[in-house]
């Protein structure tokens, strides 16, 4: 029970907004000390578990490109693209990113878009840009609001497409565990289980996108809490 | 053949002009910070696997120290102004998009490339590595076509990631700590709780349990990973499959998915739901959480009813 008290800390340390990576740091010492380890082998422990998986910071070598590219304007070109687009309305702009998003990790391509590759640079400016389309006094609350839901559907998008693939880590985890009970399964019964989600993921995320777009269009004047 | 080793050198070396350029800028006062900040991190990224466990985890409290005591920070301004912004973008917009769509499309083509023909690159990581000649592309293609200062794109770069502050490295934290749970045995304690708080001979009881659990418990851990081996442990395998009779291939693949439904719930999640607030510049750090929540739970609904009618 003792080892809990790392699982407080960390929920703690959330809510009363303290730097993550000093809760972080303090949740790992005391679940390691209530688990009988000594200092320098939760130390230890730790720095190999953050050597093993430097591939989760890897992305941000993005960002030169993506610097260089908005520097000589690349957000407001998405942005003018969208304006000369008669039919691309914030709803349809978000459901078409996230139909494509599921799709391409369907098909494994998982890495191919993401915050720092697509979403920053090209889906949160070219849905800020629909949105101004329809209402020309976009609150700072509501581009707020737009550019959020621009990351939420690329998550969205994401989580319920990859298990349709085969060869992805959870698919491949939930095969190992479960041979470890002593039932062999095939990739395939997992990824087909993962369609019925993904088309519920597709609606429900779907009509919220569109009454994002309804709730984007009204004009709030006098709630401005400044852009 | 090209390894994962290739792609750290060049993180590695990115981060480390990031810390030089840093270290440059006068007009921010934690420009020392910064500087040892992301120059630990070149160094993690391209000696980590010389530098022994213990030599990690001490770089790792430094890097927690540095930014834990607020030492890092960003100084304003240094973006290009919009009016010249939206003048470069008129003269060049269709080139800009094209060399954004560069480092998908080389990601895409590298990845069937290299599965397809052996020896280039490692499989297994062909996905990253193509992402990583991406990047290495575009940037050539951009340079050779705009011929900006040859510094520009590093500068921008970094004023970029400075934004994003401490929390580029906060996911390979949340990693490691889950890493240390289970060195801890968190995982088996949290699933035995769960498994005594179900109501006795109820079907629908164990698999709600099983989907709350599994979205709850990837809340607290950040991953629905670590979360599935022990709720599967504690409530799927004994009640639902073996007591239950139920089809484990549909009990595991949507007790999974219930769990990514935990996942766009939570600060624990740091690499899709802080990290990209930050990118945004949004002034909420949960406001990504908040606009998916109202997918997460009647998908998670759906999930637990999913499981309910197809595994039984």
């Amino acid at each position: 029970m003792l080892v809990l008290i790392g699982i407080l800390i960390i929920i703690a340390g959330f809510l009363l907004r303290f730097n993550p990576l000093l809760v972080i740091m303090a949740s790992a010492l005391a679940t390691g000390l209530a688990a009988g380890l000594d200092i320098a082998a939760i130390v230890a422990a730790f720095g190999k578990a953050f050597n093993d998986t430097r591939y989760v910071s890897i992305v941000w070598i993005v960002l030169p490109v993506i610097g260089l590219l908005e520097a000589y304007g690349l957000q407001q070109h998405a942005r003018s693209l969208i304006g000369r687009m008669k039919g691309a309305t914030l709803g349809r702009l978000l459901t078409s990113y996230l139909l494509l998003r599921q799709a391409m990790a369907a098909v494994g391509l998982t890495s191919v878009a993401g915050h720092p590759q697509t979403v920053r640079p090209l889906v949160a400016p070219m849905a800020e840009a629909a949105a101004e389309a329809k209402n020309d006094a976009l609150t700072g609350d509501q581009r707020e609001e737009v550019k959020a839901f621009a990351a939420a559907t690329d998550n969205i998008g994401l989580f319920f497409g990859e298990d349709i693939f085969l060869a992805i880590g959870s698919i491949l985890l939930m095969k190992g565990v479960l041979e470890g009970y002593g039932y062999v399964i095939e990739p395939l019964h997992f990824s087909l289980w993962a369609i019925p989600t993904a088309i519920a993921a597709f609606l429900i995320h779907g009509l919220r996108l569109r009454r994002l777009e309804k709730r984007m269009a009204q004009k709030r004047i006098g709630r401005e809490t400044g852009a | 053949m090209i390894t994962l080793g290739f792609v750290y050198v060049l993180a590695g070396l990115t981060f480390a002009l990031f810390a030089i350029l840093g270290l440059q800028d006068r007009g921010n006062p934690k420009r020392f910070g910064n500087a040892a900040f992301w120059g630990l991190l070149a160094l993690s990224m391209l000696a980590g696997d010389y530098l022994g466990d213990f030599g990690n985890g001490l770089l790792v409290l430094a890097l927690v120290a540095i930014a834990g005591t607020g030492q890092i920070g960003r100084a304003p301004g240094g973006e290009v102004a919009p009016e010249v912004q939206a003048e470069r973008a008129a003269k060049h917009g269709p080139f800009l998009l094209l060399v954004a769509l560069i480092i998908p499309a080389v990601a895409l083509a590298g990845t069937f490339l290299f599965k397809w023909v052996p020896g280039l690159a490692d499989p297994k990581q062909a996905t990253l590595i193509s992402l990583a000649l991406g990047v290495l592309i575009a940037l050539a293609v951009g340079m050779a076509r705009l011929k900006p200062p040859a510094l520009l794109p590093l500068q921008q770069g970094r004023r970029l990631l400075d934004a994003v502050g401490w929390a580029a490295i906060l996911p390979q934290m949340l990693a490691s700590l889950g890493a240390v749970f289970a060195l801890a045995g968190v995982g088996e304690v949290v699933g035995d709780l769960i498994g005594t708080a179900i109501p006795e001979g109820s079907l629908f009881g164990a698999t709600l349990a099983f989907g709350l659990g599994m979205a709850l418990f990837t809340m607290v851990m950040g991953n629905a990973f670590a979360a599935f081996p022990v709720m599967l442990a504690a409530v799927g395998m004994p009640l639902l499959i073996k007591q239950y009779g139920g089809d484990p291939a549909v009990v595991a693949a949507i007790g999974m998915l219930a769990g990514f439904c935990g996942t766009l719930m939570t600060p624990m999640a740091a690499n899709f739901n802080l990290v990209p607030a930050a990118l945004l510049e949004l002034k909420n750090p949960y406001g990504v959480i908040r606009a998916q929540v109202g997918t997460a739970l009647p998908l998670l609904a759906a999930n637990i009813l999913f499981i309910w009618l197809f595994a039984f």
